[in-house]
């Protein structure tokens, strides 16, 4: 498997030369960054050039990179995963949305159509909008909902909560009257622990 | 005459052929479906975000609730991420379990999925038929990891525990006498791998009733031949996968084309449909029942020459045994650190795909070095397929809308996430 990556790996490299990213080999997966403005031209060959014949996007999603830790760089991303039937190899490709304040990426819902509802999800729970795109609606929260519920800074509780009221005699939202609680604290140890160097 | 216009109605998200919480407008001229816009997430429970709140090994019970039909594959497309990503090795037992209980569940969800898409369009004794079988199963289910549907048995580095010696058996009671629990329990007398061979057995007999039921039957292919018929090239562009692709016609499937676990040591085929309608893809899922029953046949007689450990034994990631636990130092420190603060798994980032059920269940998991996920995205097979849906039904009756729903195998905990 590896040696057919490396074939992949040289390809895309020969193919696309300064219009992507360094190809990132790890895992047995191939990861290659994508500048927003060729993305469009870059997924339209990875598609239809023969020698790398991409025919499906099995996913695309969304990525809040802000609290990734010694993460420098910008914040949302759009990831796909692609899958060539014809050469049985995958690929990730991931675009960086220019602007961290209002994160716009263009749609490759006319190349692949299967990134309609993906595009549609990844802009309902992170607010990355995608150019292009002909039906950008919510998809996956409430109707009416407000904000994007899978950026970091969106807390895990929410902000409004739902329930009948019998005075009013109907459903109602509220601010939410629960508070997150963590139960296991997130910790990132330094590399060095657990070797039995006899500190760890 | 007057102008009759188009007009628009709600399917669900009360609906018992909805197969879930599914709502779906329906945009109909007379009979006949102009477009059809799915609205999903009326279950969504933000799995991926919870996801990130817990610690690796929290996180596992989650993803039996995804598809509530066919729990275990989810689990399984989990746990081979989290291994790629710590690079840990799985017993050679542990993996002939994991594909054992995988094909057991396939047969489970074909099974359901035939036994519903028959009720929504009218054969109403067929769910009678395949709910029997399931029950079978259930019981391998429950015997196994203890308890009927979200069995949370799986784990980084192996299974949760070895195969059981004895299958729990049927009592009398006042509705059944002595007679009929002896019967019942006749294949229970052995252990689990007897009663799954017992079943393994039965089940192409119970096949092919289900076959004389529908195969044949006239109101059956007309209900389902030239329905919802998907191109290959079309199936591509969707992003379909599993039997929705097969039934196309495009001979892809990841336990042959990508083989994970011990795939690559079993003998079976993958079937391939013809015309891409509802028809072909109900024979490739019978087809596939047929082949998953032959691949357990294969597990067993391996499980059964070979015991061995079914965890690994890298206590950074499974715990150690009990009695080790007991009696030593290491032993108990690393059982605690494993269940307080959980296993720390190296930055970076995986995708592992699975031949789930219902088709490609992806998960992509990042990690920049925490006891807990930074990212996970799960890639379920229904999305695609549900998407899908305008293409297929636009221009067909309402009545084939079901007929769609049916065949795209949805459940909405698998969708919605």
């Amino acid at each position: 498997m590896s040696a057919k990556l490396e074939r992949l790996c040289r390809q895309m490299k020969d193919t696309f030369g300064d219009r992507i990213g360094e190809p990132v080999l790890a895992l047995g997966e191939l990861t290659v960054a994508i500048p927003a403005e060729n993305y469009l031209d870059v997924a339209l060959q990875l598609r239809d050039d023969p020698a790398l014949r991409f025919e499906q996007l099995m996913d695309l999603s969304g990525i809040d990179y802000s609290e990734y830790t010694g993460y420098q760089g910008k914040r949302f991303a759009a990831v796909s995963q692609l899958l060539s039937i014809t050469h049985n190899w995958r690929l990730r490709i991931k675009v960086f949305a220019p602007d961290d304040d209002f994160p716009v990426v263009a749609s490759v819902m006319d190349i692949w159509n299967s990134a309609n509802w993906y595009e549609r999800e990844a802009f309902d729970l992170f607010g990355i909008h995608f150019e292009g795109h002909v039906d950008l609606r919510r998809i996956l929260t409430d109707y009416g909902f407000v904000g994007h519920p899978f950026r970091k800074d969106f807390p895990i509780s929410g902000y409004v909560e739902m329930r009948y009221d019998p005075e009013q005699k109907r459903v109602i939202y509220q601010p939410v009257t629960i508070e997150p609680r963590e139960v296991t604290p997130r910790i990132v140890r330094e590399e060095t622990y657990g070797k039995g160097n006899g500190r760890g | 005459m007057a102008d009759i216009k188009n007009y628009t109605i709600n399917f669900g998200p009360q609906h018992p052929a909805a197969h879930g919480v599914l709502r779906l407008v329906l945009e109909l001229d007379g009979e006949v479906v102009v477009r059809a816009d799915p609205h999903i997430g009326l279950l969504h429970r933000g799995t991926e975000k919870l996801a990130e709140t817990r610690t690796w090994l929290q996180t596992l019970p989650y993803m039996d609730r995804l598809d509530y039909t066919s729990m275990i594959p989810s689990e399984h497309a989990y746990c081979l991420a989290v291994e790629r990503l710590l690079g840990v090795e799985v017993p050679i037992r542990a993996q002939y379990i994991r594909v054992m209980m995988d094909e057991v569940t396939r047969i489970k969800n074909h099974l359901l999925n035939i036994g519903t898409h028959a009720l929504d369009i009218g054969a109403m004794t067929m769910v009678l038929y395949t709910f029997r079988e399931r029950e079978d199963l259930f019981d391998v289910l429950e015997a196994i990891t203890g308890i009927r549907m979200h069995g949370a048995y799986y784990r980084p580095g192996g299974v949760y525990r070895d195969l059981p010696d004895q299958m729990p058996k049927y009592q009398e009671n006042r509705f059944k006498n002595a007679q009929t629990v002896k019967e019942l329990n006749e294949p229970r007398d052995g252990s689990l791998l007897d009663f799954l061979e017992d079943f393994t057995n039965r089940f192409p007999v119970y096949l092919s009733e289900y076959h004389t039921l529908l195969t044949d039957n006239r109101i059956w292919k007309q209900r389902t031949v030239g329905i919802g018929v998907i191109s290959p090239e079309r199936a591509l562009q969707l992003g379909f996968s599993g039997a929705m692709l097969r039934g196309s016609g495009v001979e892809w499937d990841l336990r042959k084309k990508q083989p994970y676990e011990v795939y690559d040591r079993l003998d079976f085929d993958i079937p391939v449909g013809v015309n891409g309608d509802t028809y072909d893809r109900y024979l490739v899922r019978m087809e596939e029942m047929l082949q998953s029953n032959r691949i357990i046949r294969q597990c067993i007689e391996w499980l059964r020459k070979n015991p061995g450990p079914v965890i690994s034994d890298d206590h950074k990631v499974a715990p150690p045994r009990r009695e080790k636990m007991k009696g030593s130092m290491e032993e108990l420190i690393h059982h605690f650190k494993l269940f307080s603060e959980g296993m720390h798994v190296p930055a970076g980032e995986a995708y592992v795909a699975i031949e789930h059920p219902k088709g490609e269940m992806g998960v992509w998991a990042v990690s920049d070095g925490a006891n807990k996920p930074y990212r996970i995205k799960l890639h379920t097979a229904g999305i695609p397929h549900l998407a899908a849906t305008d293409e297929m039904t636009r221009g067909h009756m309402l009545a084939d809308a079901t007929a769609v729903i049916g065949t795209i195998d949805l459940v909405l905990g698998d969708v919605d996430r």
